[in-house]
């Protein structure tokens, strides 16, 4: 029976990691080309861990779901990268980092995972670097740097609005010189569907190869779940379209515990919903919040006169515009962390200030900021951005200001891991998104691409060879066992199953009600009414899905609606267990909103008192209620404070 | 808008194909010409036939996923973007599209409208990376690097990957595509420690996979979604040449 | 070393790029030799007789030789592979570029034109000149002396068929040259965003004075036979 260890060092918090570190074993070199690791997902965590394990010499295969690893989500991160460098002699400091992470979460992260990450993060940017990522520099040809939210340092590095391909495509090369040497074998086009756990301890993973069909078996020493996030429970996010949950609730489903699975970012600078056959959702970079304003009218009859169109936002003059982020958060201002900026976003537009026909939306404006710069330098820090919004929006943001609203980005919740990664499950590793630990209830910019690349160059090729060095004796993993075959066989009867309906709903139809039912109920602003309905609309979907749901084709080709059909099943059942999550934490933290916990001028208001904890979720069987633990969060370092972004 | 669409339809990489056309209504030009082949498909789930399989991912031009060859071009007749990018406003009420795989005979047709690039993988592979090991490397910036090169550089790496250049090429070369990374790891000084191995690799390997050779017609910038120079196919040209004569 | 010049896509378009500026520097020579036997016949004649079958014209005619053949053995060997890289199946839209010229796109047809062109000229004067000489005969088969160029000209080119031949051929060796001249620099790495546009102009400007000049002597023969002797331009 698995129990929740954390596994944090002892001793003072900046010496834990490299406490750990030498107290934790190594595996030898000779022994390290015996051992085999499988890694799930090729975005900035897995290519890094893949590609850093394979230059240690262990045998790694990497699956990913896409025709190739560089397509990874990861890519599409648009801002920066975050690392305590004080290249700006801005009084920058690894405390300061791990203190505004800790802060900007919401008191709701480990203290010891939070300032490792804050540690390793200047090694991050000196791999990147070395790897030849071409980030932004100053004349004098040294790194240049951005603020981002949550933040009152320079310290976000960026290469113009790419510095996600631009890491992604660094780890993608270490990656790709690895597959050359042969350490690694990369598997494209492949899609985990289940774990298989043998005496305790993952042994292997099944595949089903997306161009055939053909479900495939593959075991090794330790598997590691690098397969992002679950955000496309929502249907329309900025998440990828293929982005989704099913590895980890595979995980889920076979024994590793479930952690806060309702912290869920909804990002604040998203280009607004068009209509209903939109597929998803277009993020504009956070960066943009440098030397963007985000305002609505002060008047009502000129928010109607915008509506209408018989103004524009640059009639409306400076003394009625309302700076609403500037005038709540002065010390802040438009720099608030991501969950704050959102919020005040949904208080303006449900008090009906909403600045399009839906209601929904609010202004990013440049003027300010063109006017004192000039349009050349903003061209040149988020050119490829404007360029974006035009040909998505038809509209020239250099002259009108962007229009946006919040929509789901992240989610900060994950498969629970222990300080050295390691799940509940032993063998069993999740990094990057995919886990649960640094970012609390509400994740700060360029901290995800931080995070990923800390556990995959950094974290993970340590903390590994602690549960390798008992598996040197240990020989290739046989994969005709009766672990293996129940596996297969579990994924071959749910395939089987999805075809035997053949009713009227596409896989779509379902999808977006789900996402539908998530937004009302469990988005911006939860309560126990909405989130108890919540679980009672997703079961009944549920039920409807597995009566109703209609997959055409067979198993044996190259089917993107069986795809897409296995991956709702899955998050139909993720969203019930974020509603119980978002109904059991009776507080306001980060993310998670719930409207009956807040204070008079509507910010979260924790209770530490009762939940300074993890929620951590076990899988008790089909239709069952999970049971949940708790993570006790100790804090040593910081002191548990209101969070306050106004001075 | 409603709108005559001829599609490749083809089982799969094996199977002969051929064009199928249908019809979508009321679409909204402020759709995206994806999400027009989601009703499209949604519609022919109802009707009970197959969906059209095609590739697309992040939905917002950057991961290289989306590809189709759009009335005669590669992401369509918008410039700069990819075709998850492009709209339906840039068509007419009454059009017929006409939408095709990539052709390249590295790119076989998987199924439908979806190919197999993985031969840009290997070209990578052979080469388009700085040999350095995880840990270990000097401070970020005890190298300077002038602005104008690590502009440069950034400007080929904004490559995605999504294979137009080979696509649109007459010659079926991948040029572009290789000069891109060549051209942006050889504008920094890490990069150039390799340089001449990188491009001796890289380029021998697009040649062993069956792309053509290029022609400098300069159809591969026109139709990259990134916009990326050919002047990097003469860096390359310069680097490949220069690391040969040195031989 | 020097295997790639066959085996690798770069190596063949150096190839071509080196045999292609040696072509143009031979056009260039070509031409402004013919342009004497427009101010005096006897002065085009003296540079012909020059020239004759001494060994430096036979040594340059072999290089030169060798450089067409082998322009063109590339240019069929990287038109094959090019096509096959294409694939069976081909698009059945296709749309212009932005930007990119019909002569780029085109060049192994222009260049076969070129080549027909050149057989018909090496048939016209080569065999009727230098060749006459190698094989040690006093006249050709028209009766003129083998340096006499200017009579051969005059002959050829009072007959409008020949004009009308040698203008299409002008015409497609025009459109070559302003694709090969400036794509030859960017084959040997010598292009960037700044010097592409001074490149394109330079390749249009030696492709427009290539055909007028050549055409010129075309025309100026033609338009006095005409005339017969009565008008002396």
């Amino acid at each position: 029976m698995a129990t929740l260890d954390s596994k944090i060092p002892q001793g003072e918090l900046s010496k834990k990691w490299s406490n750990h570190k030498a107290a934790i074993k190594v595996v030898s070199p000779a022994n390290k080309r015996k051992l085999e690791i499988i890694v799930v997902g090729t975005g900035l965590g897995g290519a890094s861990a893949a590609a850093s394990l394979a230059e240690l010499g262990y045998n790694v295969k990497v699956f990913c779901i896409s025709d190739s690893p560089r397509r990874a989500h990861s890519i599409a991160a648009q801002g920066g990268i975050n690392a305590a460098k004080n290249y700006q002699n801005d009084n920058d400091s690894v405390f300061r980092l791990f203190y505004d992470t800790i802060k900007g979460g919401d008191y709701r992260a480990r203290e010891a995972n939070v300032y490792r990450l804050a540690e390793v993060s200047n090694l991050i940017i000196d791999q990147c670097v070395a790897q030849g990522v071409p980030f932004a520099r100053e004349y004098g040809g040294l790194l240049d740097n951005r603020s981002f939210g949550g933040a009152q340092v320079s310290r976000t590095f960026y290469a113009r609005g790419q510095t996600g391909q631009q890491l992604l495509l660094g780890a993608y090369a270490a990656l790709n010189r690895q597959i050359a040497k042969g350490n690694v074998k990369s598997y494209p086009r492949h899609e985990m569907l289940n774990l298989v756990v043998e005496d305790g301890e993952a042994k292997g993973i099944i595949t089903r190869n997306l161009v055939t069909g053909e479900i495939e078996r593959f075991g090794a020493h330790a598997v590691v779940i690098a397969s992002g996030g679950y955000g496309n429970v929502f249907f329309l996010s900025t998440n990828a379209m293929n982005s989704n949950g099913s590895a980890a609730f595979q995980c889920y489903r076979k024994g590793a515990w479930f952690a806060n699975p309702c912290f869920t970012q909804i990002h604040p600078t998203c280009i607004p919903v068009h209509g209903d056959q939109q597929s998803k959702l277009t993020l504009m970079s956070e960066s943009l919040r440098n030397d963007g304003r985000i305002w609505v009218p002060k008047k009502m009859e000129d928010v109607k006169a915008i509506r209408s169109g018989a103004k524009k936002p640059t009639d409306i003059p400076e003394e009625d515009r309302d700076y609403y982020l500037e005038r709540r958060y002065p010390a802040f201002g438009n720099l608030v962390p991501r969950d704050v900026a959102s919020r005040a976003a949904k208080e303006r537009c449900d008090a009906g200030y909403g600045v399009n026909e839906t209601g929904l939306a609010v202004f990013l404006d440049f003027k300010t900021a063109i006017e004192r710069l000039g349009k050349e330098v903003i061209r040149q820090r988020y050119g490829n951005l404007f360029q974006m919004y035009e040909k998505i929006t038809d509209v020239n943001p250099y002259e009108q200001p962007m229009q946006i609203f919040p929509a789901v980005h992240y989610t900060m919740g994950g498969i629970w891991v222990d300080y050295n990664l390691m799940t509940t499950i032993p063998g069993l590793y999740a990094i990057g998104e995919a886990n649960f630990s640094d970012h609390g209830a509400n994740r700060l910019g360029a901290s995800a691409l931080m995070q990923g690349l800390a556990d995959g160059y950094f974290v993970l090729p340590y903390t590994i060879g602690d549960y390798l060095s008992h598996k040197i004796q240990t020989p290739k993993t046989d994969v005709n066992t009766p672990a293996f075959d129940e596996a297969e066989k579990a994924v071959k009867e749910k395939i089987a199953r999805i075809f035997s309906i053949q009713g009227k709903r596409s896989v779509d139809d379902i999808h977006k009600e789900l996402g539908h039912i998530m937004w009302e109920n469990v988005g911006m602003a939860r309560t126990k009414e909405s989130l108890e309905k919540a679980i009672k609309e997703v079961q009944r979907l549920r039920a409807e899905f597995w009566k109703d749901v209609k997959v055409p084709g067979t198993n044996e080709e190259f089917n993107q609606e069986l795809e897409k059909a296995l991956r709702l099943s899955d998050f139909l059942e993720l969203g019930e267990l974020m509603a119980r999550d978002a109904l059991n934490r009776n507080e306001s933290c980060g993310g998670h909103f719930r409207s009956e916990y807040q204070t008079a001028e509507g910010e979260a208001l924790r209770d530490d008192e009762h939940y300074a904890y993890v929620a951590v979720w076990e899988y008790t069987g089909e239709n069952k209620e999970p049971v949940m633990h708790k993570e006790e969060l100790r804090f040593e370092a910081v002191h548990l404070a209101q969070r306050n972004y106004k001075d | 808008m409603n709108l005559t669409l001829k599609i490749w339809r083809q089982k799969n990489a094996k199977a002969k194909g051929a064009f199928e056309t249908y019809h979508v209504e009321n679409i909204s030009p402020d759709t995206s010409f994806l999400e027009m082949l989601d009703i499209l498909n949604n519609n022919l789930i109802h009707e009970g036939k197959e969906p059209v399989v095609f590739d697309h991912d992040c939905r917002e031009g950057i991961c290289g996923m989306c590809s189709l060859h759009i009335n005669g071009h590669a992401h369509g007749p918008d410039s700069e973007i990819t075709t998850c990018q492009l709209h339906m406003r840039k068509f007419n009420d009454g059009d017929t599209i006409v939408i095709e795989p990539w052709r390249s005979a590295a790119f076989p047709v998987i199924k439908d409208l979806a190919v197999d690039r993985s031969a840009y993988d290997k070209i990578l592979q052979a080469g388009g990376f700085i040999s350095v090991n995880t840990g270990g490397v000097p401070d970020a910036n005890a190298i300077p690097i002038p602005k104008a090169d690590a502009d440069e550089s950034m400007d080929a790496a904004a490559c995605i990957g999504c294979g137009a250049c080979a696509a649109t090429c007459k010659n079926g070369s991948a040029m572009l595509f290789v000069a891109a990374r060549v051209s942006s790891l050889a504008k920094l000084p890490q990069g150039r420690v390799e340089g001449a191995r990188r491009a001796k690799a890289m380029v021998a390997k697009m040649d062993e996979l069956g792309f053509g050779n290029c022609t400098n017609t300069g159809a591969c910038e026109a139709e990259c979604p990134k916009a990326i120079s050919i002047a990097h196919i003469a860096r390359l040209n310069r680097e490949f040449l220069s690391a040969k004569f040195k031989d | 070393m020097g295997t790639f010049l066959y085996n690798s896509s770069i190596g063949k378009k150096l190839v071509m790029s080196v045999t292609g500026i040696f072509l143009v520097l031979f056009i260039l020579f070509h031409m402004s030799m013919n342009l004497v036997a427009v101010i005096s016949p006897e002065g085009y004649n003296m540079i012909c007789e020059l020239l004759g079958a001494n060994w430096y014209a036979l040594v340059g005619t072999l290089v030169l030789a060798a450089g067409v053949v082998i322009h063109f053995l590339y240019a069929i060997m990287l038109t094959l592979q090019n096509l096959a890289a294409r694939g069976k199946e081909r698009y059945a839209v296709t749309a212009k570029e932005q930007g990119v010229s019909w002569a780029s796109k085109n060049m192994f047809v222009l260049g076969t034109i070129v080549l027909l062109g050149l057989c018909l000229h090496l048939l016209n004067f080569w065999s009727k000149m230098q060749l006459v000489e190698i094989m040690g005969q006093e006249t050709n088969s028209l009766g003129f002396g083998p340096a006499d160029g200017a009579a051969l000209i005059r002959y050829t080119f009072s007959q409008w068929y020949y004009v009308v031949v040698y203008l299409i051929w002008f015409a497609a060796l025009w459109f070559h040259l302003t694709h090969g001249v400036w794509s030859m620099f960017q084959s040997l790495g010598w292009g960037n965003k700044t010097w592409y546009p001074r490149l394109k102009s330079i390749a249009c400007i030696v492709a427009t004075i290539v055909f007028l000049c050549f055409a010129l002597v075309v025309v100026f023969y033609f338009i006095q036979s005409l005339c017969g002797g009565a008008c002396n331009l």
